[in-house]
């Protein structure tokens, strides 16, 4: 069996996306999901991803913003084309672009046994950046979860000790958001050194 | 597993330092022994460390940040900065990353040039690392017989491309140069002067009593907390695992090329440095192979593959790495097809290594926090990034 195959059988219903670019593959399952996939994952005899490499936060609003502007555009372009040739009967409606969740949690996998490798992907709204912790199965977890919550603002349920680990207890903004400036905000202009 | 451990407060060593009879102190950012800028605040017993907390980010420049608004070009000299100890390495594994995401091939000989590269600043990693682990133990000998050699390997680059330590090595797709014309004769020079450093600082410290007293069973560590808290490298090869990127899941053309990988067996400070002693002889017969196969090659042979002027990677996500001298280093790049990556994520192999700190100095005395700290061979450079 090939490993996507053997990752199906293994999480089941929980595969939302299976893909493979330049050889890398990656799954998304579901963000409530997490954990227990992990653990799946870890703990299936033939897969054995017992090792965690690294847990990756991106920010995609940048992506998505491109992508529903290129897809306004085309829908411009066709409604253009579709008065042209008069048809004027069929009216369309107003259609509302849908804008998927904002950031993804990447967790690199590794089996020792084999050398294979395996992402694991959780889409993570803005609204709700919650996800739960994976300390609970990896200690490895405990920095890039807290790295993430300081960069990207996703929240970890469950983390024993999340708080800031580069920049300082009350720096405000999370910093590889893709709105946050390359120069800053001017957040160590307001540091009080007196205090 | 142990219980995550509590939390000492970070900043308030003001009023209340005495809790019971436990004295509250810190060491660093700023202090000679701790290699760059790392802060740890550890409840003290006496001598006897209870439980520490490293606080990190003091050299923090935000290079992730960086390189979502460089090309991808413009970011090979940033990775110098990460480990600036064996930056080549740095290079070469962000190459890497955008060559896999490309699905470039390099060429036979352009690999080889960065195989023979990055052995050669695996040794002078090494040979930093042991000789600070010296000097901080109170043996200062040995530093200057490793420091001498490591000046020499640094000619090395100097003639390469110029700089000693941030090098810059390659280009996405391949090398920029050949190796330099007077390397092999320079090579057998420094073969036998490293391979001598290597004898004397031996004989100075490895049967050493005070050495053996300072370092064996100091933070020994078992391989399933390592493994549980992500360590690669030396400092997981010390607890004797045999894992390594360049046997395990050969990159380059080291599956060509016969060599061991030396393991230990308790993961205390004596076994790092045992292991690292013997991969720099073991690099030494990488790097012989290596330029006995590279001198076969035609003088002609591309060293570059064809990459396009501006590099433009398909939309995409990967994720590559390869084993540098302190473990895996990683980094996943994500492109949405302009000239800037998205995304990039390093994953140094200190920052997991050094979250395991706090258990790695329980109940150890002050004094061997900091033998605990350089035979982990923290980078403040690639931890903070």
């Amino acid at each position: 069996m090939s490993l996507q195959d053997r990752i199906r059988h293994c999480l089941q219903n929980d595969v939302l996306d299976l893909f493979q670019c330049q050889g890398d593959l990656f799954v998304q399952v579901p963000r409530d999901r997490i954990v227990q996939c992990l653990e799946k994952l870890r703990d299936e005899p033939g897969l054995e991803f017992d090792f965690l490499v690294d847990v990756v936060g991106v920010d995609n609003s940048a992506l998505h913003e491109k992508e529903i502007k290129a897809r306004e555009k085309a829908l411009a372009k066709e409604k253009e084309k579709a008065e042209e040739s008069g048809e004027t009967g069929v009216e369309n409606e107003p259609v509302v672009l849908e804008v998927p969740p904002r950031f993804d949690v990447i967790y690199l996998l590794l089996s020792l046994k084999s050398n294979e490798r395996l992402a694991v992907k959780v889409k993570v709204p803005e609204e709700d950046p919650e996800v739960d912790t994976v300390t609970t199965i990896w200690r490895a977890a405990d920095w890039p979860e807290r790295e993430i919550f300081d960069f990207l603002g996703i929240r970890f349920r469950g983390h024993h000790n999340l708080k800031r680990l580069m920049m300082w207890e009350g720096f405000g903004s999370y910093p590889l958001r893709k709105d946050y400036p390359l120069q800053g905000k001017g957040e160590e202009r307001h540091l009080d050194y007196d205090e | 597993m142990r219980e995550p451990h509590c939390n000492v407060p970070g900043c308030d060593l003001g009023s209340d330092q005495m809790v019971g009879d436990y004295v509250t102190i810190n060491i660093g950012p700023s202090h000679p022994a701790m290699h760059g800028t790392l802060r740890v605040v550890a409840k003290t017993d006496g001598e006897t460390v209870i439980e520490a907390e490293p606080e990190i980010g003091y050299l923090h420049r935000g290079v992730e940040k960086l390189g979502e608004n460089l090309t991808y070009n413009q970011f090979i000299p940033i990775t110098d900065r990460l480990n600036y100890c064996s930056s080549i390495v740095n290079n070469v594994a962000y190459e890497k990353a955008v060559e896999k995401l490309m699905g470039v091939e390099i060429p036979e000989k352009a690999q080889l040039v960065r195989v023979i590269l990055m052995e050669l600043s695996r040794i002078a990693d090494h040979q930093v690392c042991i000789g600070i682990l010296g000097v901080d133990i109170g043996a200062f000998t040995p530093f200057f017989y490793q420091i001498i050699q490591r000046e020499e390997i640094y000619e090395i680059f100097e003639w390469y491309n110029g700089a000693r330590l941030t090098v810059t090595a390659g280009r996405i797709g391949g090398q920029d140069a050949d190796l330099p014309d007077m390397f092999e004769e320079k090579w057998r020079m420094l073969k036998d002067g490293i391979r001598k450093a290597n004898d004397e600082t031996d004989k100075l410290l490895t049967h050493n009593r005070i050495w053996m007293d300072r370092t064996i069973g100091i933070s020994a560590f078992s391989a399933e907390d390592a493994l549980n808290f992500g360590f690669t490298g030396p400092c997981l090869r010390a607890c004797g695992v045999p894992r390594d990127l360049r046997k395990d899941d050969p990159y380059y053309m080291y599956d060509q090329f016969d060599f061991d990988i030396p393991v230990g067996k308790n993961g205390d400070v004596f076994d790092r440095y045992m292991v690292r002693m013997k991969e720099m002889e073991e690099s030494i017969k990488i790097i012989d192979q290596a330029y006995a196969l590279y001198r076969e090659m035609p003088e002609d042979a591309p060293l570059k593959a064809k990459v396009p002027k501006i590099i433009k990677p398909p939309a995409g996500e990967v994720y590559a790495a390869l084993e540098s001298p302190n473990g895996e280093l990683g980094f996943y790049l994500k492109s949405d097809g302009s000239d800037k990556p998205y995304r990039i994520k390093v994953r140094p192999p200190c920052f997991m290594i050094y979250q395991a700190f706090p258990e790695l100095i329980k109940g150890e005395m002050i004094a061997d926090t900091i033998a605990c700290l350089s035979s982990l061979n923290i980078i403040a450079g690639e931890l903070d990034r």
